[in-house]
């Protein structure tokens, strides 16, 4: 599909290559070679293994909250348990699951991968984001072990700083290394895809997913030390007793909501963008079509991580701001519902006369649709001002972001992964009980947290360990939904573990799909490719050519050219 | 069992929140039913057949694309004006409002009548009448909440904020508190009770130890000294506090600013931030020296002291321990 041609002589020795084929995975042994490698695709293996670790964590947490919420008393935690359960669950998943998430595991291994480069523009520094993630990651495990923190994700002084008398200063010390973690990995990929793309990837035929992580890496670059910044003032407040916060030491707690909003406003992009990416790749794929409107959507992308920065202060609707404040971010964030609203359009429209196959990474796309939707849709009401003085704060909140990040991020994360897997481990896994999983999640998700857009909207106020009895129907069918979709997360575990030891051997492009990732060998060689590709088509140009052999397709060395073939365009 | 399904409607914004919400819920679905229509439909008539087929090489368009932009767009601007219409009538107090003060405190919700009456977790309100309700916060962030009146504020530590309702029910409603402040947050709830507006009067009358609220910040007033700068004759340290309050005051740098809740809380506690023109910096902080209640009762003795003219009369109140009696302040 891409031309590949070498001019040198070493481009005819892979030729005739001998097996073993040597590729990433096998190309060093032992853990040191894996804790010192500067490979971006491993790094992207250890983040999805510390990921993983991150979302089991935060996940036993949602289900301590659910279990707790069955009845209307707080009988199974006590409140302090309660509300460090919900804590601990909120700044888990968000800090260490959904912000680095696709872009750490799938922008690390894919993102050099589809620009057609050898690696990303600084291992050396994309290895240590990792060790930074990880002693983050250990701090927030010391943090849990010495009785967690009760503040919320949120920390809103003057709670955190003077109120709270948990880990405060141990959490957001965790919270702001990872942020470090965040900007280094955010700068690598800006500066790979201005200068590592291959000849010929011109900025116009970039992948979308790659569009997608750039748009973040700026977000992330430009936001993540405004965050580090709140935290720091929090820290200074609480050991040193800065009147920053607290009106006692002649401080405002509003401007702790600006500050931190105006990071984690925009935060909730760097986890949604990413899957809106994967989105657009995996319905090509599955389409086998151009996405609709390529133009449009990656520069939906861009006015979104632009426009993202401007509605930070519709948190802030009932904290007593100014009323032309309110107007003013109240508009914004209808302004920035449209380019979310053009690509839900648009993969839409890539469906029609598309050659669709319902293959399980499928199945998570088009969940996410469904879910991106009405999460979007429900954005809409708490941007409406006088809807979100009743709104605000309430189990509709909650609702609210579960649709975005989780039925977004996470159904995309799940989806990259199912997508992916063969890429990476060169296995097969059953399509059979991925189909079935991912049932189960759609199912699950929507039983867990539709019922809380009604319960939200009855009054029930969220982080509330117990509740009145009116609420308590809608909260046991939560309940009901998390249990099943938690099955719905513990299947892939198994099949996907499964697959690693009994999984069928993968072929180069086991969908049929478009991408330098899939012209590749599988698994994919030390340098990504034996010979720097040379693109001279546009994303997605599916042609018959492109497919002719999606299955079977050539496995490890077993194929014309070692999987590498030479077509012309 | 039966369990409700939307929230009770007790107040006179209800019913236009909710119609701004019915709305927005009938134009959600119709995008949700229809990109949910499209999406099956599609997936099932152009499923793939052939093993090596690939799609119709459609790249995109440009009517559809400014379509689905611009429609949207208008849709989004109509919620928005909607949306900021309803905030201003949530937003806009009316003028003849009975006022109560309310204070957030973990974890409990503390309401000072003008009457001297006060209340914890519970907060008796007339129906028929707009109420306002002038906010503070003892400690952290704590959030006003009562779903019944669509209606929420949060009561943010160092300032005032205000809201306001008028309730169309008599009954018990819920109330919450909505922002996260700690250990029992979940308990800090309580109840409003509507009642009849002569019921309530008899309620208001029901004990007041230390009399109206105003007189209470009188009484504190000249215990904290207050008096002897504040005493309103031409060789006084600070200025006349009579018959300033709701007007526009110049300050030393020359900014204009209105005397309202919020400029007198600030000028008690923190003097020097706003220092009236012609005055020294000579007023200590009472910061420490007086709760937020205490607060509740100095500005409302600033307040009754430009409401009865130049005499301190403070807001028609029950006598301490005497039979109730009617409120002509408020009509
Ligand atoms: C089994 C699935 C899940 C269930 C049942 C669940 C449940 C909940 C509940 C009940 C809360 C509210 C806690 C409160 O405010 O009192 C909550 C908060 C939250 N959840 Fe989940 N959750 C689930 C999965 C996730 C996932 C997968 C993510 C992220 C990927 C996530 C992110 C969050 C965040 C950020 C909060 C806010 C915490 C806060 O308000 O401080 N949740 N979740
Ligand atoms: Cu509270």
């Amino acid at each position: 599909m891409h031309d590949v041609r070498s001019t040198d002589p070493e481009g005819e020795a892979f030729q005739t290559e001998v097996q073993p084929r040597v590729h990433y995975l096998n190309a060093t042994h032992g853990i040191a070679a894996w804790l010192l490698t500067k490979d971006h695709k491993r790094i992207g293996l250890l983040y999805l293994f510390a990921i993983s670790v991150f979302f089991l964590i935060g996940g036993v947490f949602a289900m301590l909250v659910r279990l707790e919420l069955l009845t209307p008393e707080g009988d199974l935690l006590s409140s302090e348990a309660y509300n460090t359960a919900f804590s601990m669950h909120g700044i888990i998943m968000v800090f260490f699951f959904l912000v680095p998430s696709i872009p750490a595991v799938f922008g690390n291994f894919f993102l050099p991968i589809m620009i057609g480069a050898k690696d990303v523009a600084f291992p050396k520094l994309n290895l240590m984001s990792w060790y930074i993630a990880m002693i983050a990651g250990f701090m927030i495990l010391t943090t849990l072990l010495m009785g967690g923190v009760d503040t919320g994700w949120t920390f809103y002084p003057p709670y955190s700083t003077t109120g709270s008398t948990s880990n405060v200063v141990l959490a957001a010390l965790a919270i702001f290394v990872m942020g470090f973690s965040s900007i280094l990995t955010g700068l690598n990929f800006i500066v790979t895809v201005h200068t590592m793309r291959a000849p010929g990837m011109t900025w116009g035929r970039l992948p979308l997913f790659v569009w997608a992580q750039y748009a973040t890496s700026l977000i992330m670059v430009l936001g993540t030390p405004v965050l580090a910044i709140t935290l720091g003032l929090v820290f200074a407040e609480r050991v040193f007793h800065f009147g920053i916060f607290d009106p006692k030491l002649g401080g405002d707690p509003i401007l702790f909501q600006h500050l931190f909003w105006f990071y984690s406003h925009p935060a909730v992009y760097i986890m949604i963008l990413p899957g809106m990416g994967v989105i657009s790749e995996l319905v090509a794929a599955f389409s086998r079509k151009q996405v609709f409107g390529y133009n449009f959507i990656a520069a939906s992308s861009l006015a979104i991580a632009i426009v993202g920065f401007l509605v930070w202060g519709h948190h802030l609707f009932t904290s007593g701001q100014s009323a032309y404040a309110a107007l003013v971010f109240s508009v914004l964030s209808f302004i920035v519902a449209i380019p979310s609203a053009i690509k839900v359009f648009n993969w839409t429209a890539t469906l029609y006369r598309g050659s669709i196959s319902l293959q399980s990474p499928m199945l998570y796309a088009l969940g996410f649709i469904g879910l991106f939707t009405i999460g979007g849709l429900t954005g809409l009401f708490l941007a409406a001002l006088g809807l979100d003085l009743h709104m605000q704060d309430t189990y509709f909140v909650i609702a609210h972001f579960h649709y975005i990040m989780v039925g977004g991020t996470l159904l995309a994360y799940l989806g990259a992964l199912h997508y992916w897997w063969p890429k990476i481990t060169g296995r097969l896994y059953t399509e059979g009980w991925a189909k079935v999983a991912a049932v189960t999640v759609f199912v699950g998700f929507n039983l867990t947290f539709f019922p809380q857009f009604l319960v939200g909207y009855l009054g029930m106020p969220r982080r509330y360990h117990a509740y009145v009895p009116e609420f308590q129907v809608l909260n046991v069918l939560s309940t009901a939904g998390a249990s099943i979709l938690a099955i719905g997360f513990i299947l892939p575990a198994c099949y996907l573990l499964h697959s690693l030891f009994k999984g069928e051997i993968a072929g180069r492009n086991p969908w049929g799909a478009y991408g330098l990732e899939w012209d590749t060998t599988t698994p994919p060689p030390p340098s990504n490719f034996e010979v720097t590709p040379i693109v001279t088509r546009p994303a997605y140009a599916y042609t018959h050519a492109d497919v002719v052999e999606p299955y079977g397709g050539t496995t490890e060395g077993s194929g014309e050219s070692g999987g590498q073939e030479v077509r012309s365009v | 069992m039966t369990f409700p399904f939307m929230p009770e409607q007790a107040s006179t914004m209800a019913a236009s929140v909710d119609n701004l919400f019915f709305f927005l819920l009938a134009v959600s679905a119709f995008f949700a039913v229809l990109i949910a229509v499209l999406v099956v439909v599609f997936a099932v008539k152009y499923r793939r057949v052939h093993e090596a087929s690939v799609g119709a090489p459609i790249h995109g368009g440009l009517v559809l694309e400014l379509t689905w932009t611009i429609i949207p767009l208008g849709i989004a601007m109509v919620m928005f004006v909607w949306g900021a219409s309803v905030y201003f009538d949530l937003a806009r107090v009316p003028q003849n409002a009975v006022e109560i003060y309310i204070t957030g405190k973990r974890w409990m919700w503390k309401a000072q009548h003008l009457t001297g009456q006060k209340e914890i977790n519970a907060l008796h309100v007339p129906v028929g009448q707009p109420v306002k309700l002038i906010i503070q916060s003892e400690d952290v962030i704590h959030s006003f909440f009562i779903p019944a009146f669509r209606a929420k504020m949060d009561a943010v530590p160092g300032r005032i904020t205000t809201m306001w309702f008028e309730a169309t029910k008599p009954g018990r409603y819920h109330l919450f508190c909505a922002e996260y402040c700690g250990t029992n947050h979940s308990g800090m709830t309580g109840y409003v009770e509507v009642m009849e507006p002569s019921a309530f009067q008899t309620w208001l009358g029901g004990g007041a130890q230390e009399g109206s609220l105003a007189e209470a910040g009188e009484q504190l007033f000249n215990k904290l000294g207050c008096a002897t700068c504040h005493s309103g004759d031409s060789q006084a340290r600070g200025p006349n506090l009579e018959g300033v309050f709701g007007t526009t005051v110049t300050l030393a740098n020359g900014q204009q600013v209105l005397f309202d809740e919020e400029y007198a809380r600030e000028s008690i506690l923190n003097p020097q931030a706003k220092m009236v023109e012609g005055y020294l910096p000579l007023m200590p902080t009472f910061q420490g020296l007086v709760n937020e209640e205490g607060l509740a009762q100095l500005i409302e003795y600033v307040k009754s002291l430009s409401q009865g003219g130049a005499t301190p009369t403070p807001t028609p109140a029950a006598v301490p321990g005497s039979t109730p009696k009617p409120q002509p302040s408020d009509p």
